[in-house]
């Protein structure tokens, strides 16, 4: 049973068309990675898939019932707002000690209960946004670009999380990712986006080859993979996409 | 005359306390400071400071409208208040620049209001009660209102807390929880309106947004939770209430700045004892 559906989806705002045929679906236990240029509409399909933006054209199907764990890509974290990361995790479902402290373990940061939000570091704070999304025994992860800003072994160390979130629990992952090639080794889809699905495929896992090291280096423990984009069409010259083409990789646009 | 009811001493008492005017302007303060406390502090929090001034000057025209038809003021104040609220929340999703547009229609509304209160015969020489508030003229009447729309704020505010927490912290996790942020907006919108009626007669109009923000400001360097500072915020206004009547006893001040003189006053104090957060 598919958990979330965008069918034939269009989106827009004002005059411009920000997702013009979208077909995506996660499938339960899958981890699915979107990725794409800035202003590819990677955020939009999840806003749109979560029911805040309405669709133009095309529908959006859940699962009855659907329980969906969202990690926003930023809190407004006003220094205005007192905010304990325990009192936190009671929004908008109040939950008991246990359950906050078995969260916070679970996520590695067990010692962080009585710290300020806003005096959490990047990944803490990645990690205790993770927490709260958990506690409501979500059945789909939603994660809205939760590595940026993060260094690589971050980024590595984050991304092994959710691997071994989706082993104890069979959560479902759809994440967006703010890098165009390096994806979640442990994706079993990604999707390119560039206001249309660009390409699909599976991530290329190369922790042996030299190129890998050469831009990863060890201590990533093989959380993170290239993602090979095959495209079948230009976008022509007014249309960013700006794929860099740094990367030891074939990028085909034919 | 008809028969009286006896009645039990410490009813007796209360209702011969509230002859005085000075327990029901105190009486009338700690009311006030019930609804500011929290709604003040959403309005730190949600920077809507400007716009709760732009409401609570609104009230000046719900004033003289109210007046020119024959209609309660409070009812009055509450619509213009009201009005004037869901004009600013349609232009700021429309994309007007709020600092410009708030600016505009908080002046706008208090000149409005000025003008129109200048055609009303008889209101004139009473104007600065409606601006700077008349808590010791506070009648039996008024408390009930001020008390009635406090409990009425309070209880909104208890009752949407956990969803406009988490709308104000972020509100696509708010849509993802399967909560509506324009609902809880319209709410905090309501007790905004609410709150403008119940605290003219107590602050006046020009100082109602500060009766707002600075308790809850003040709260701000000792709380740790939202609930810690809501909670300070009411006990830091009601003190400032109740300072404000006794300095404006002893020095014959006007009661309503003076209320707001020693809530900023804490709140220097607050603030400079508050060390700097890690």
């Amino acid at each position: 049973m598919t958990l979330i559906a965008a069918d034939h989806l269009c989106v827009r705002f004002g005059g411009s068309e920000v997702l013009h045929d979208v077909s995506i679906a996660v499938q339960p236990g899958e981890i699915v990675t979107i990725v794409g240029p800035n202003g590819s509409g990677k955020s939009t399909l999840l806003r749109a898939l979560l029911g805040i933006v309405p669709a133009a054209q095309g529908r959006v199907q859940r699962a009855p019932g659907l329980r969906i764990g969202y990690v926003p890509q930023r809190l407004a974290l006003d220094r205005s707002l007192p905010m304990t990361v325990r009192r936190f995790l009671s929004l908008p479902v109040r939950v008991s000690d246990a359950a906050a402290s078995q969260a916070l373990a679970r996520v590695g940061v067990p010692a962080v209960a009585q710290m300020q939000m806003s005096s959490l570091s990047g990944g803490q704070l990645q990690r205790v946004l993770l927490a709260r999304a958990l506690l409501s025994d979500p059945q789909l992860l939603v994660l809205d670009e939760p590595t940026q800003g993060l260094d690589q072994p971050g980024e590595a160390g984050f991304y092994q999380l959710i691997e071994d979130v989706r082993a104890q629990s069979g959560v479902a992952v759809l994440m967006v990712s703010h890098d165009l090639h390096v994806v979640m080794a442990a994706s079993d889809r990604v999707v390119c986006l560039n206001g249309h699905v660009c390409c699909e495929g599976t991530p290329h896992v190369v922790s042996s080859a030299p190129e890998y090291r050469a831009l990863f280096g060890l201590g990533t423990k093989g959380a993170l993979a290239l993602y090979q984009h095959v495209h079948d069409h230009d976008h022509g010259h007014d249309h960013a996409h700006a794929h860099p083409h740094s990367h030891a990789h074939d990028h085909s646009h034919a | 005359m008809t028969t009286r009811m006896p009645i039990p001493t410490p009813m007796l008492m209360t209702i011969a306390m509230l002859d005085d005017f000075l327990t029901r302007a105190a009486l009338a303060g700690v009311g006030l400071s019930l609804a500011t406390g929290p709604l003040g502090s959403f309005v730190v929090w949600r920077r809507m400071a400007y716009f709760g001034d732009a409401t609570a000057h609104a009230a000046i025209l719900g004033v003289a409208l109210a007046l020119a038809s024959d209609l309660p003021i409070g009812f009055g104040i509450m619509v213009v208040a009201l009005a004037m609220a869901v004009t600013v929340a349609t232009l700021a999703a429309k994309g007007w620049a709020m600092d410009t547009t708030l600016g505009v229609l908080a002046h706008s509304a208090l000149a409005f209001g000025l003008v129109a209160v200048s055609f009303v015969p008889g209101v004139r020489t009473d104007l600065s009660a409606w601006l700077f508030g008349d808590i010791l003229a506070v009648s039996r009447g008024d408390l009930a209102f001020v008390w009635g729309g406090a409990i009425v704020v309070l209880g909104l505010l208890a009752w949407r807390w956990q969803a406009l927490l988490t709308a104000t912290l972020n509100e696509d996790l708010a849509h993802a929880s399967g909560l509506n942020p324009d609902r809880e907006r319209l709410a905090l919108t309501v007790a905004l309106a609410i709150v403008v009626a119940v605290a003219i007669k107590v602050v006046g109009a020009l100082l109602i947004a500060a009766m707002l923000i600075i308790p809850a400001a003040a709260a701000r360097s000792l709380s740790r939770t939202p609930e810690a500072m809501a909670v300070f915020a009411i006990g830091i206004g009601a003190v400032s209430a109740l300072g404000g009547l006794y300095l404006s006893l002893w020095q014959d001040t006007p009661a309503g700045p003076s209320i707001i003189v020693i809530a900023a006053g804490i709140f220097a104090v607050t603030a400079a004892l508050s060390r700097p957060r890690a």
